[in-house]
């Protein structure tokens, strides 16, 4: 069973990184995978795994830098954010 | 509870897909361990909803809700055409399963909330409904399109198999 949340542990933590997904999308897999392979530490949330109260705010949060709500969705620093899978747009925000 | 999720199920569902695609000109994506997954994430749903909702959407959980987003959703051929792949990518356009073209990540084009959550669509003046001359009413699939005349809506689309509640009156 996934966890709907959780840390992950990594040598770049420069970029407070929080990972929006859904545990049933591939794409979101394969975001996961690339910042963990890259080591960037950073929060996740599979939103799909919520119960529903929690699940609104989240979406709330979310909706505030992509306004479709939809995954995966990366945000930085609490300042940028990343729409699904871009490698080369989160090697360059994040520094890599 | 449903049924367990085992690679053989999936592989079925796979095979399944796969003939269905192509009988109506339509491609799974070759990647077969990433079109693999995105089954597994279909049955997955189809376990907690009772419907197979997009895997890479989120579902609201109510089928009248979720009604765009049941695979293959309502977006699925619009996006297709404009990027060669449905937003998951489980269907892909030839170029795309040939290697022409390259697979880019697709935006959302599903209105946020789904079109449930947007001002109610204006209602056809009646006159607008299409009939036969025989007085047929004439139905249209929202996912490819397929028209029919019957008194009804077919209980599955003979083209791409989506239930009969994807259907609308044609006008
Ligand atoms: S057609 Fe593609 S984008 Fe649409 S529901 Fe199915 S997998 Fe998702």
């Amino acid at each position: 069973m996934v966890e709907s949340r959780g840390s992950i542990p990594g040598a770049h933590q420069k970029h407070l990184v929080k990972f929006y997904g859904l545990s049933t999308c591939i794409w979101c897999r394969k975001t996961r995978q690339f910042l963990e392979d890259e080591s960037v530490a950073f929060d996740f949330v599979y939103v799909d795994l919520l119960e529903s109260d929690e699940r609104e705010s989240v979406k709330d949060e979310i909706r505030k830098w992509n306004p479709r709500v939809s995954f995966p969705t990366v945000v930085i620093d609490d300042a940028q954010c990343v729409i699904g899978f871009k490698a080369d747009e989160l090697k360059q925000v994040l520094g890599l | 509870m449903s049924a367990e999720i085992t690679p053989e199920r999936i592989e079925k569902v796979y095979q399944r897909l796969d003939r269905e695609a192509k009988e109506a000109a339509y491609n799974l994506n070759p990647d077969k361990s990433f079109t693999l997954g995105l089954v597994e994430g279909l049955l997955v749903n189809e376990g907690r909803y009772g419907y197979w909702a997009c895997p890479c959407r989120l579902a609201d959980g109510v089928r009248e809700k979720d009604l765009d987003i049941i695979c293959p959703c309502d977006y699925r051929d619009p996006d297709l055409d404009e990027y060669g792949a449905c937003f998951c990518a489980l269907y892909v356009s030839d170029d795309v399963r040939d290697g022409k073209q390259e697979l880019t990540p697709v935006p959302e084009r599903r209105p946020p909330g789904g079109p449930t959550a947007q001002a109610e669509e204006p209602e056809h003046d009646e006159e607008l409904v299409g009939f036969t001359r025989s007085g047929m009413p004439v139905w249209r699939c929202k996912v490819c399109g397929y028209l029919c005349a019957r008194p009804q809506p077919p209980l599955k689309c003979p083209i791409c198999k989506v239930d009969k509640d994807r259907f609308e009156r044609f006008a």
